[in-house]
């Protein structure tokens, strides 16, 4: 591990500032939340000095706020505490079980969605969920505040829109209306403790008859970022979100996806089961939607 | 079959002696040792699976502030060709050179250079200071294209052993071998059923918990002291001599505790480069291993080609077997594949059989031991083959097994005749166990596969020391893997009628214990059980010997009974029996302390066979593979500690069962290996599997006292067959190859 310097900002300002000093003087700074992905990242190849920008005692990146509109979820938050909130369980369980898919008790004692989503890995558990609710980045930065669509957060493998100076807040979402249902499914070969080979998190909203009003569906490790695939949504809107529908937004997303060959699985197998696991999601989002 | 005998001790299942201090993280394991003015060492590996060295400067690094010596293979002296006996380490000219690389560099990752500094940090930036250049070589990373004539050569003189005259051009298949017995074309005559099949398996690593690590150091009289985590420090001992060409006086080792080792810490790769740092900088030198060194540079086992060919009769008699392995030896020779060969028809009587195995060299590490090495890749051919005979005959694969199955006085197809074994009474249980008479679950299929595996006897010393209060001492050499010193303590209390409690058994190290081989072979319940109960042996002689004296009778007037000496039946005479207790507190007038010891090379080990079986369920969409239940049964011969038989039986079958479905090493067209980390060498995680629901049967061996087998490496034999077999239950393809990963499967079910 190369020599580094640790600070813990209290403030918005007093992070922006410690950033954008680091900027401008050609110095590096890495913000830093649960840390692991950061810490594990430290003991590797990249040895070079730093500035560790410790965001986690800063009260917007702790806030929790279910609102009658919206739904804000501070960027540090470990996932332990959301798993264990029952409301935001209920009305965003498939965000919930993408957060809880995250490493192990352990890790979930440290890991944030605010983390999970800045480090921008294709394979992030909780991005095609965060996708599938409608999720909004809230970017704090020298310019002041600004709002990213997660959709549109990432741009390719370990990169995103942020700049030198700019950390992530937190996260918004519309809180979902009546009838509306989400959940995400990953594919990896053992059952816990690993990287996904293909994941996708789907949000359906019915009317009173079940026939889809609204959907959204996100992809996840089958591509350099995490999608919204709108031929998907398109796939299930005006159905009742039926088999054959289902097989269609399954298709839309091995369309859409673009995967790689490596030692995780096969060009092939990703754009399968990314499908299989698109048609899965959506019957969990329905029969929850159903039961709202 | 023996008779039942009751015991009091042996056959209970007391709490591990050394579990407290290691779950409190008081346990010394491999990097706990640290010394003052302590160096941390580092190595310098190949970035090229196959490459001539054509020079090193390490001049560079020696001359950084805090780097305090630095080695590379110049510093190392040329080592005479020869064995080192153990687990199958192989050459030791081999051993050195694969410690560090001289003229060439045989895989990614092999040693070529290290240097000892003040710091870990220090230490790796020297690394990037020594200049080493090299001409790279195209790599040999397939075992069959290994093989042929044109290949790409690993060693120019590398000539073909074994083969009926000495070959007049170097080759990369370092030895062949043949077992064969009867007449091939004939017994395939009589078959009404022919099976045929290759079937692969890429390395697979052992994947202990604890990375090698070791601590050396030299004082002014050149004698030097190594802390390390190792399955047999004898022989690190003697390789380490060999290595650097030092007297055995000189060295002395002492194994820490162990966090796993599974055959892969039986050879060197730390300790002679921390020896001669330690003298070059004149301070002890700590190395310490990350995973991915111990993934790159230390030995799996063998990946492997076999084909295999079965006839047999609509009854189910097998009339003829044949079988072609080729194993990959990695950098040098020395694969697993003698055992592979010897092991691969075992559990079945057959008439008519060849096989033919091929030890061939790769640019991929060395290999090492690992659990019954070289078994279970033969006999995952062979029992899939099987399987299909079943199929095709339409016979229960149990029944089969039955048919055909070794029993006492069956002539092995490596030579001796069987003693009484167990595998009729494994596969009897296996009949009746309620896990197979229950029908298979919805969506699951079931594979059923038989394993086998020698064990050895081997050299081993034990020495019995009686305390003034009468308790008991038990010395010994074999690091503790799986348990031994409960059962040392069971064995020693059982032979002397002493309560287990007051019996304590310690690991001395190379100085303060007599010789003994590796831990490993499954051998040291059996060899090393048998030094020890010799030496209570031993100690009630010297007992009754006291006691007669005390008494004024012969000795042989008197008996040693539930731990008292007693006089004879027939004996008139008026005396209170003389507990340990009683004799160890007059010892001072009865001839000094009491001391028992005991050594030998022992022979007659028994083997011992399993029948295991297994329910998985297949994702037809995803590939993904769910087991759902796995039973393990297995001759123990006897177990001494019944729960840690058991846990080796679950142990092997999670291991077996990872390399089946997951497991494997990733090579890229350089011969970089891509997962060299425990996130994509997957190894089964605890969710991964249900309970290993186990039955140990018990036909005791004949050359044990207590009847005793071994019982650590059968386990793994046998599940990756089973694994196989229930995929093909469930979904009615075979796959030959593994590992059953879910690409793989889902593949072979959509056909493309
Ligand atoms: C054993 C283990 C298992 C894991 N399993 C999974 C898994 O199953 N699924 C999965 O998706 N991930 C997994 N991960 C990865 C990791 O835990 C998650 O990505 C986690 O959500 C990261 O959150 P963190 O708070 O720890 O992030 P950090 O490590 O603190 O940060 C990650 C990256 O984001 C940046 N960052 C963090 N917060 C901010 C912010 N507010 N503003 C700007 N930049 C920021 C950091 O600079 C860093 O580059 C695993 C990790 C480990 C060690």
């Amino acid at each position: 591990m190369g020599e580094f310097a640790y600070v813990a900002p209290r403030s918005v300002a007093d992070a922006v500032g410690v950033l954008q000093d680091h900027a401008n003087n050609g110095r590096r700074a890495q913000v830093l939340a649960g840390g692991t992905d950061l810490l594990v990242q430290l003991r590797g190849l990249d040895k070079a000095p730093r500035t560790i920008v410790d965001v986690k005692k800063i009260e917007e990146t702790n806030r929790l706020d279910i609102g009658g509109d919206e739904i804000y979820i501070g960027a540090a938050i470990p996932s332990a505490i959301l798993n264990e909130n029952e409301e935001l369980k209920s009305l965003l369980p498939g965000l919930i079980e993408s957060a809880d898919l995250i490493g192990s008790t352990q890790i979930q004692g440290r890991a944030s969605l605010g983390g999970n989503l800045c480090n921008s890995s294709p394979a992030a558990d909780t991005i095609p969920a965060m996708i599938a609710d409608r999720g909004i980045c809230v970017i704090a930065g020298s310019g002041g505040e600004r709002e990213v669509p997660v959709e549109d957060f990432c741009t390719g493998v370990g990169t995103n829109v942020m700049t030198g100076d700019e950390f992530l807040l937190g996260l918004k979402f519309p809180r979902p209306p009546a009838n509306t249902g989400d959940a995400y499914l990953r594919f990896i070969p053992r059952t816990e403790m690993d990287i996904a080979v293909a994941g996708a998190g789907v949000s359906v909203t019915l009317d009173g008859s079940g026939t889809c009003t609204a959907a959204r569906v996100g992809i996840g490790a089958v591509a350099p970022t995490p999608l919204l695939v709108a031929d998907a949504a398109a796939a299930l809107v005006g159905t009742t979100v039926d088999d054959e529908a289902l097989a269609a937004a399954g298709a839309a997303c091995s369309a859409a996806a673009s995967p790689i060959t490596d030692k995780r699985g096969t060009v092939e197998y990703r754009r399968k089961v990314v499908a299989v696991l698109c048609r899965r999601a959506g019957a969990i989002a329905r029969d929850r939607a159903l039961a709202a | 079959m023996a008779e039942a005998v009751d015991y009091r001790y042996v056959g209970t299942s007391p709490v591990r002696p050394d579990g407290v201090d290691k779950v409190t993280g008081r346990a010394q394991f491999g990097a706990d040792q640290n010394l003052p003015n302590m160096l941390h060492g580092s190595v310098l590996r190949s970035p090229h699976a196959h490459a001539r060295i054509k020079s090193v400067d390490v001049s560079k690094a020696l001359a950084m502030d805090g780097v305090h010596a630095a080695v590379s293979g110049a510093d190392f002296p040329s080592v005479q060709s020869g064995e080192v006996g153990g687990e199958g380490g192989g050459d030791v000219a081999d051993i050195a050179k694969n410690v560090m690389a001289r003229d060439k560099a045989l895989y990614h990752g092999h040693a070529v250079a290290a240097v000892a500094a003040t710091s870990v940090e220090i230490a790796e930036r020297a690394l990037d200071a020594i200049e080493v250049e090299y001409e790279p070589l195209p790599p040999v990373l397939d075992v069959v294209e290994a093989m042929a004539p044109d290949a790409t050569l690993l060693d120019d003189n590398c000539f073909t052993k074994n083969l009926p005259e000495k070959p007049d051009k170097p080759s990369n298949i370092a030895s062949v071998m043949v077992l064969a017995r009867g007449d091939l074309d004939a017994g395939f005559e009589q078959a009404d059923v022919v099976v045929e099949g290759e079937y692969r398996i890429p390395m697979a690593h052992q994947g202990y918990i604890e990375p090698h690590a070791c601590t050396a150091t030299v004082n002014e009289e050149g004698k030097a002291t190594v802390w390390c985590c190792t399955q047999g420090h004898f022989e690190f001992r003697a390789m380490t001599s060999k290595i650097l060409n030092w007297k055995i006086g000189d060295l002395k080792f002492i194994a820490s505790e162990i966090g796993g080792g599974f055959g892969g810490k039986t050879v060197v790769y730390l300790e002679p480069v921390a020896v001669l740092l330690s003298k070059h900088a004149g301070r002890p030198v700590k190395m310490v291993m990350s995973r991915e060194e111990v993934f790159r540079a230390t030995g799996p086992t063998s990946g492997s080609v076999c084909r295999v060919k079965i006839g047999a009769q609509n009854d189910g008699k097998i009339t003829a077997a044949k079988a072609w392995l080729a194993y990959e030896a990695g950098a040098f020779a020395g694969a697993p594949v003698m055992p592979g060969a010897m092991s691969i028809f075992a559990p079945y009587e057959i008439e008519n059989f060849l096989v033919e195995g091929h030890d061939v060299l790769v640019n991929k590490p060395k290999v090492a031991a690992y659990r019954a090495p070289g078994a279970p890749q033969a006999m995952h051919a062979f029992e899939v083959a099987l399987d299909d005979i079943a199929r095709q005959i339409g016979m229960d694969p149990l029944d089969l097994r039955m048919v055909n199955a070794a029993d006492e006085g069956t002539q092995a197809p490596y030579g001796p005749k069987f003693p009484a074994i167990g595998f009729k009474a494994c596969i009897e249980a296996a009949k009746k166990h309620p896990n197979y008479t229950k029908p298979v679950p919805e969506g699951a299929g079931r594979g059923v596969a038989a394993g086998f595996w020698f064990n050895i006897g081997m050299q081993s010393s034990a020495e019995v020391r009686i305390n003034e209060d009468g308790t008991v001492i038990v010395m010994e050499g074999n690091p503790d893997i799986g348990g031994s010193r409960a059962s040392m303590g069971l064995m020693a209390a059982e032979t002397l009628g002493v309560p287990y409690e007051q019996v304590k058994t310690y690991i001395g190290d190379t100085e303060s214990t007599g010789f003994c081989n590796v831990t490993g072979g499954s051998r040291t319940t059996f060899a090393t059980g048998l030094a020890v109960v010799q030496a209570c042996e031993d100690i009630i002689a010297q007992c009754k010997s006291r006691a007669a004296a005390t008494w004024g009778m012969d000795d042989d007037q008197v008996e040693w009974q539930d731990g008292q000496a007693v006089p004879a039946p027939g004996v008139n005479a008026d005396v209170s029996p003389l507990s340990l207790a009683d004799i160890a507190a007059s010892a001072p007038k009865t001839g000094g302390p009491i001391l028992g010891r005991a050594s030998l090379n022992a022979q007659g080990a028994g083997a011992s066979f399993s029948v295991n079986f297994g329910d998985l369920k297949v994702d037809p969409e995803t590939g993904a593979v769910e087991v759902l239940s796995f039973t393990g049964i297995q001759d123990a011969g006897k177990a001494i500690h019944p729960a840690f038989v058991e846990g080796q039986m679950q142990g092997g079958a999670a291991q077996g069962l990872g390399w089946a479905l997951n497991e494997e090493y990733i090579y890229d067209a350089d011969g970089v290996m891509e997962n060299a980390g425990f996130l994509d060498y997957r190894v089964p995680v605890a969710s991964d599997l249900p309970m290993i629901d186990t039955q140990i049967v018990e036909v005791p061996n004949p050359s044990h006292p207590y009847g005793v087998r071994g019982v650590g490496e059968t386990p793994i034999v046998a599940p990756l067959a089973v694994a196989s077999n229930a995929v093909r239950d469930a979904t009615g393809v075979r796959i030959n190859d593994l590992p059953l990963s879910p690409p793989r499967i889902l593949a072979a079910l959509s056909n493309d």
